[in-house]
């Protein structure tokens, strides 16, 4: 069969996604179409080298609305002839995006792709391209919908994770960050945003607080307790679901949940004869990839069943993981992957995450799919697994492997 | 015979008055309907007419709403095809009213006649829905006057335009309260809130709805004209997202999604609120059907009305009886039953002497309706007067001899069978001889309580549910000897205070208690079992039961509970079934946990009583199980404690209607009221399935599960108990 490798991985450093942010200036356009370039440049690219862009993007309306992959090739340096399709997984819509370009290339449709997406979050908020699932009485009701927050506090309930086993990977998530980027372990894969005159307007994650400890958290309020308990009771609809939950917990707050961030990132995959002809070298096979439907209501268990269902699909078992990236939504979704396999929290998140560095929705599991490849190549392992909690009960995951 | 009129005045205003034949108010039908749109019709055609009134013939009242005898027959009598039948029936209807709406515009909204809708009074469900669809609504002053759509109490919801056009008259917000509570208003609220567009003084009512029509105004509707925008915002816009997420959630928490209408009504409110006028009463129509041809909506209207009517009117009264209205009643004992008897009797404009043993006692029985009525005033429900009066009819006593004159007899002593046995004695030597004398135990057996009275047949049960002035339901209970003058005083008086009776047997718990006990019993089971304490509540919850059966027992209290199982297992001996219940019970009341008033049970309370939570130790107690999550087993256990407690009282001849068995069971302890009673759940799931849950159940969870005879004969039979019992109704 046809093997899909990774030749590079990019992304945008994460700005804060508000008004103060540094790249609320940037349009999401600008941004895609940068990060396009540069995988263009970087590899030497011809501009119609390669089949299609596949751009992950959750909130598409306004500027990321009217398929911003299509706007975003046309505002590039690529030729007009390579299409552009956005899609929608919600959270991991850039590993979405990923997974289908290697497919399409395990299936033999076209020699390389660039995969990836984009969010810019202070600029088109989420949420406000609408839901019909928080709104349409028939499906809220009858999933029994809750805003997610209340979905990581029902996991934190079902499974005993108190606001201290939050707040600790929070803090060390913070901590992990700092750490790589002091280590100059991103350098490799961020690409700075520049301004049409070449003026940089970001080069580092501007969102991380490094001076995060335990008694810093400990001052945070609970960020769903009011809309659980108080109006419109959420918690109510969560113990429809649980009827045997007494109450929920309410652990998450601003500084244990991932941050709202602009950003962006793209990866160039392609197959074996793409790399011959181009002369670029294969970092990394893309193993696996698997996705899965999940209860709606606790929503954010969806890396559990889709790593099971991925290792079984493959015949591999947790053991041949190396390293994991598992996203960092709320820090109950990261506390039940690790209970779930009873793996050392010192394989997972090694760089921190998006509670340090931020969670730009459409763009996220294409950063941490690069994220996982970089630090494969400094410690020199083989094998990672990328997963993302999805937003309406789904997972998705990715299994990588260096050659 | 046609309920409605028509009248042109001279100054050419064509005035439709409505006028129900044989009844006090009105309501409508089919040809009321056909009635109505043929005279709109006859004076939208007619040269001579500037624009129309539709008003009532009633005084103090328009329309009490739809014939629910009618809505609760529809399905049957809708054909073949139900669903298409009702849909179409509900699409006549819209077009009658949009008829009206329109107002013989063209579709530039030109031309066209003024038609305004003037309400004396009352006006209620369609008695509102077709003055929504009128351009103008007019209502009298009349303080009295309730103004709103119900429907959602009986398990439909306004489905002819209401919904539809309050959501876009008022918004969704604003409307909520008004369709998914089915609050009324009196005239005064109902214009602040802008259901009615004028409040006007009563002898001005015609007069101003037909100056407004003279006033030649702007009748057009505001969703029938470009660039109508929903106040508050439809779904996708901003403001209106968050109202619907609201929504969604705090209605499905509120019902725990165990209540069809009121997520019909939303979905009706949302799709509707993103498309045009027209098409979004046609969803209106199709979400109306769904709930028509779902069986909860039939059940729900023959228990909560048709039946509970009923027997509010004496369905069930012995025929020959004369009126046995009663004017002075005795009330024994002045605790917390006896005080909330003596209020709602006089309340209910009868005199009462109420009597305890000595002064002080009766004194603050008495005080209880003081306590009432001043919470009345504060509410601008009371007045000083009306206080005044009530407690003028209250004699607080400790002399039995002031019982004189009395014609009913209420005893509501302490439960003991001597105590009780001493005081009927006393009492009759000095009441007169046709005194009906009636107890309110909730546990002793009327006939053994009777044989220490001298006149038997006219000693009975009537068995008040606490807080007596809040609870609808009264249980009458007819011991062995009980005439049929006692059964009749008892109707008579419940009709009095307004209660709503049933009449049963005696026998052990008579029937609510009898249904109660086992509910309450099969949650503390279950405790027992490891089944985590919040699922038992919950799932309860979850089939619409206002409490659960551990926060009801913590209610109750724990040391009655114990107290009855320690009676029952004395008076059944090996028979008794409920060992394990014990077993529970017993160590809650050794702990000294005795329910809220101890302020510790299954749960924990604050200081002031508020339940906090599950008592922490309850885990200690009895380690819960995990692996005991399975919801549908723990609610069929809860049902089916029930329920087949009522198919026995039935089979046993206890209940001797079944129209009693669900009403009461709904009124007394809020039975799953989508279902319509435990009786209407059977025929709703089948008896065929119900016995297949029994076996099931039985095997295993024991033999206190095993179908009834009468249960597996009507499953073999394929029948329902509507079927072969409901007859009467």
């Amino acid at each position: 069969m046809t093997e899909a490798y990774i030749y590079d991985a990019l992304r945008s450093p994460r700005g804060k996604g508000r008004k103060d942010g540094a790249l609320q200036e940037v349009t999401a356009v600008s941004l895609s179409a940068q990060m396009l370039n540069a995988v263009k440049d970087r590899n030497g690219l011809e501009g119609h080298a390669v089949e299609d862009v596949i751009w992950g993007n959750v909130t598409q309306v306004k500027e990321q609305g009217g398929c911003l992959a299509r706007s975003a090739v046309l505002a590039s340096n690529l030729d007009q002839s390579i299409p552009g399709l956005a899609i929608n997984r919600f959270c991991a819509s850039g590993m979405e995006a990923v997974n289908l370009a290697a497919n399409q290339i395990k299936g033999g449709a076209g020699q390389a792709y660039i995969a990836g997406g984009v969010e810019m979050m202070g600029r088109v908020p989420m949420g406000s391209d609408g839901a019909a699932i928080a709104v349409d009485p028939t499906l809220a009701m009858g999933t029994y919908f809750v805003p997610q927050g209340i979905s990581a506090d029902l996991i934190a309930t079902e499974y005993g994770f108190s606001r201290e086993d939050a707040d600790a990977l929070a803090v060390e998530s913070q901590r992990r960050a700092k750490a790589a980027w002091d280590d100059n372990r991103f350098a490799n894969s961020v690409v700075a945003v520049r301004d049409q005159n070449g003026l940089l307007i970001l080069d580092h994650d501007e969102f991380m607080r490094p001076t995060t400890d335990m008694q810093s958290l400990g001052a945070l309020k609970a960020s769903f307790k009011d809309m659980g308990e108080a109006m419109p009771g959420f918690d109510n609809i969560a113990k429809l679901k649980f009827p045997h939950l007494e109450a929920i917990n309410h652990i998450h707050h601003a500084g244990n949940s991932s941050g709202i961030v602009d950003g962006s990132a793209a990866v160039l995959i392609g197959n074996k004869e793409f790399g011959i002809a181009h002369g670029l070298k294969p970092r990394a096979r893309i193993r696996a990839t698997a996705k899965i439907g999940t209860d709606p209501t606790i929503m954010l268990t969806g890396p559990v069943p889709v790593t099971e269902k991925i290792l079984a699909d493959h015949g591999m078992s947790i053991s041949d993981i190396d390293l994991f990236e598992v996203n960092e939504a709320f820090a109950s979704v990261v506390l039940r992957f690790q209970q779930a396999f009873n793996v050392d929290p010192a394989k997972v998140n090694v760089n921190g995450g998006s509670i340090a560095m931020g969670h730009p929705l459409g763009a996220t599991g294409a950063i941490i799919i690069g994220t996982l490849l970089d630090e494969l190549e400094r410690r020199d392992l083989e094998t990672g697994l990328a997963t993302l909690c999805i937003a309406s009960g789904m997972g998705a995951a990715t299994i990588i492997e260096r050659v | 015979m046609t309920d409605f009129t028509m009248k042109t005045d001279a100054d050419g205003v064509a005035v439709i008055t409505w006028d129900t034949q044989g009844k006090s108010m009105n309501v409508m039908n089919q040809q009321g309907f056909l009635d109505l749109h043929n005279f709109v019709d006859m004076a939208l055609k007619d040269d001579a007419v500037k624009g129309i009134v539709i008003t009532s013939g009633k005084p103090g009242s328009f329309a009490g709403g739809m014939d629910l005898n009618i809505i609760a027959k529809m399905k049957e009598s809708a054909g073949d095809n139900p669903a298409q039948g009702l849909f179409d029936g509900v699409m006549d209807m819209h077009r009658m009213l949009r008829h009206i709406e329109r107002g013989g515009m063209d579709d530039k909204n030109k031309g066209g006649k003024p038609i305004a809708a003037a309400l004396p009074g009352t006006a209620l469900g369609i008695g509102l829905e077709i003055p929504l669809a009128c351009h103008r609504i007019f209502a009298a002053d009349n303080p009295k006057a309730k103004i709103g759509l119900p429907e959602i109490m009986v398990g439909i919801f306004p489905g002819a335009g209401g919904t539809t056009r309050l959501v876009r008259k008022m918004g969704a917000m604003a409307a909520a309260p008004l369709l998914l509570e089915g609050k009324l208003n009196d005239p005064k609220k109902a214009k602040m809130a802008g259901v009615v567009d004028e409040v006007v003084p009563a002898n001005e009512l015609l007069s101003a709805a037909k100056a407004w029509i003279l006033s030649a105004p702007k009748f057009v509707k505001p969703w029938d004209e470009k660039g109508y925008k929903m106040p508050g915002g439809a779904p996708y816009h901003p403001a209106g997202f968050m109202t619907f997420v609201g929504a969604n959630a705090m209605i499905n928490g509120k019902t725990k999604g165990a209540f069809p209408a009121a997520k019909a009504l939303l979905s009706a409110v949302y799709e509707g609120a993103q498309v045009d006028f027209d098409t979004a009463i046609r969803i209106e129509a199709r979400w109306f059907t769904k709930v028509l041809m779902n069986p909860s909506s039939s059940a729900m209207i023959r228990s909560l009305f048709i039946n509970k009517e009923a027997l509010e009117k004496g369905a069930v009264r012995p025929k020959d009886v004369p009126d046995q209205k009663v004017s002075k009643v005795g009330v024994l004992g002045a605790g917390m039953m006896g005080a909330g008897i003596a209020l709602v009797s006089a309340r209910a404009g009868i005199e009462v002497v109420l009597l305890d043993q000595n002064q002080d006692a009766a004194n603050k029985g008495k005080a209880y309706s003081e306590t009432y009525m001043d919470k009345g005033i504060a509410r601008k429900k009371a007045t000083p007067e009306t206080k005044e009066a009530l407690l003028s009819r209250i004699t607080a006593t400790d002399d039995v001899n002031a019982l004189k004159g009395c014609d009913l007899i209420v005893e509501a002593v302490f439960e003991d069978m001597s105590v009780k046995a001493e005081i009927t004695k006393r009492v009759e030597a000095v009441v007169d001889a046709d005194c009906i004398f009636a107890s309110n135990t909730s546990t002793l057996p009327i006939s053994d309580l009777a044989k220490a009275s001298s006149r038997p047949e006219q000693f009975i049960g009537i068995h008040f549910f606490s807080p007596v002035e809040k609870m609808m339901l009264v249980e009458i209970i007819k011991g062995a000897k009980t005439g049929d003058r006692a059964v009749a005083k008892a109707l008579d008086f419940a009709r009095q205070i307004k209660k709503t009776p049933i009449v049963v047997n005696d026998a052990r718990f008579f029937y609510a208690n009898r249904c109660i006990i086992p509910y309450i019993n099969e949650g503390i089971r279950m405790v027992a079992e490891g089944v985590t304490p919040a699922l038992v509540d919950n799932a309860a919850l979850m089939l619409g039961f206002p409490v659960g059966p551990l926060q009801l027992v913590d209610e109750t209290s724990i040391d009655l509970g114990a107290k009855i199982a320690r009676a029952t297992r004395a008076a059944m001996g090996d028979d008794y079934p409920d060992g394990a219940v014990d077993s529970v019970i017993f160590r809650m009341e050794e702990l000294g946990r005795l329910g809220r008033k101890a302020k510790a049970g299954f749960y924990s309370y604050d200081e002031k009583g508020k339940r906090l939570g599950y008592w922490k130790g309850l885990a200690d107690e009895y380690p819960v199980d995990q692996s005991k999550r399975d919801l549908d087993d723990v609610q069929n256990r809860l049902m089916m404690a029930q329920t087949l407690e009522a198919v026995r009282a039935l089979e046993e001849g206890v209940l001797m209607d079944i129209r009693e068995g669900d009403v009461a069971a709904i009124l007394g302890w809020g039975f799953a009221p989508w279902s319509g009673g435990p009786l209407s759940w059977i025929d709703i799931i089948g008896a065929d399935k119900a016995v297949e849950i029994c076996d099931a159940l039985e095997a295993t969870h024991g033999a206190r599960f095993k179908a009834p005879a009468l249960l597996r004969d009507l499953a073999a039979k394929g029948e329902g108990f509507y079927d072969r019992f409901g007859n009467a109704s």
